[in-house]
């Protein structure tokens, strides 16, 4: 409006529409495969091993989910694939983990569990960098992983300031 | 160390897929059936979603063709130039929560004028690795299973990307500077 960018405006606009169509495209495919494939799991009872193992710690994180519950098994998942750099198999089980607490609150309004999951992964808790690696590659880096150890630590701090904001904004919004 | 890391990275899902296929057969669940009716929950997401993302993208584009995330940017500059931080990371550091296409095609071209081995090729890639896009996740996730009111979820979010942004000047400033 003041830069006499209504041109670039215009652009923007219908460009930005066609990328947000490509987006989802290219989610549809992960998302048909991974909750086909997630009820694989679940029904073979895989992820049921797994979540014992890790129930405490994400009781603890999630207190308002019952022991047990099928959106511990998507959480972990989700925590999982985040870890390893797969965010592809992220999205989707984080989605389905997100269904799973609704079911719980029943309600359009989020639930303290739902925040908490999303400022985990907001914060982007990571040790392999993927995208950031290629790019290194890319540009002919002498050493393209020699940023994954400041990367960890950055991440670190910042899920963990997450879990702590989540944690003060819950005790706010209590009083 | 990160060698094996990286290996099992890559060697995770082809092995989860594996061994999730050997037990569903030996404990007889109906594999095939389960997974085109998971399937189909796929698709009804993907397109319900689609309005929310949308909305978001374009909104988004906007601010930045025209100019109001430059003008943002160039209000925080001298202040933040002032405490210490390289001025070339500045736009970075403010759209990396915000849209995670821009973030990226960023730090490729930061990595591209300023060589990956420089300082700010390392701080970008730091900054670009040690976070996720805010916006993009709380799209995704509350949009698509219909949440409206987000409450506290959008400050939590954006103040932990704060937290990392400084983090990263801090380390990268330690081990690299």
């Amino acid at each position: 409006m003041f830069n006499g960018t209504m041109e670039e405006v215009n652009q923007a606009l219908f460009e930005s529409a066609n990328e947000a169509v490509t987006i989802t495209i290219g989610l549809v495919s992960m998302l048909i495969f991974w909750l086909g494939f997630m009820k694989i799991a679940v029904e073979a009872g895989i992820l049921r091993i797994f979540s014992k193992l890790f129930e405490p710690i994400i009781i603890k994180l999630f207190p308002e989910i019952p022991k047990g519950h099928l959106a511990i098994q998507y959480i972990l998942s989700n925590i999982t694939a985040n870890i390893f750099g797969l965010g592809n198999a992220a999205t989707p089980m984080g989605i389905k983990a997100m269904e799973e607490m609704k079911q719980l609150s029943g309600s359009t309004t989020a639930s303290r569990s739902m925040i908490t999951f999303l400022a985990l992964n907001t914060s982007g808790l990571t040790i392999v960098p993927t995208t950031v690696i290629a790019i290194r590659i890319q540009y002919n880096a002498v050493s393209p992983t020699e940023i994954v150890g400041t990367t960890i630590i950055a991440t670190c701090i910042s899920t963990l300031a997450a879990i702590l904001l989540d944690r003060i904004f819950y005790m706010r919004s209590k009083m | 160390m990160y060698y094996y890391i990286t290996l099992i990275s890559t060697w995770m899902i082809p092995m989860f897929i594996l061994v999730t296929l050997l037990l569903a057969s030996w404990r007889k669940v109906p594999t095939y059936e389960l997974f085109v009716e998971g399937g189909k929950e796929g698709i009804n997401i993907a397109l319900s979603l689609l309005p929310f993302l949308l909305g978001m993208i374009v909104s988004i584009a906007i601010l930045r063709s025209s100019g109001a995330i430059d003008a943002f940017v160039s209000l925080l500059n001298p202040i933040l130039v002032k405490i210490g931080v390289p001025s070339e990371i500045i736009p970075l550091a403010i759209i990396r929560p915000i849209s995670g296409t821009a973030a990226l095609a960023m730090t490729a071209e930061l990595t591209q004028t300023f060589g990956a081995d420089s300082y700010i090729g390392r701080l970008a890639a730091t900054m670009q690795g040690s976070t996720d896009t805010t916006l993009y996740i709380l799209t995704v996730y509350f949009g698509a299973v219909g949440i409206k009111n987000m409450r506290y979820a959008l400050k939590v979010g954006l103040l932990a990307d704060l937290v990392s942004i400084i983090s990263a000047l801090l380390i990268v400033y330690i081990v690299f500077g």
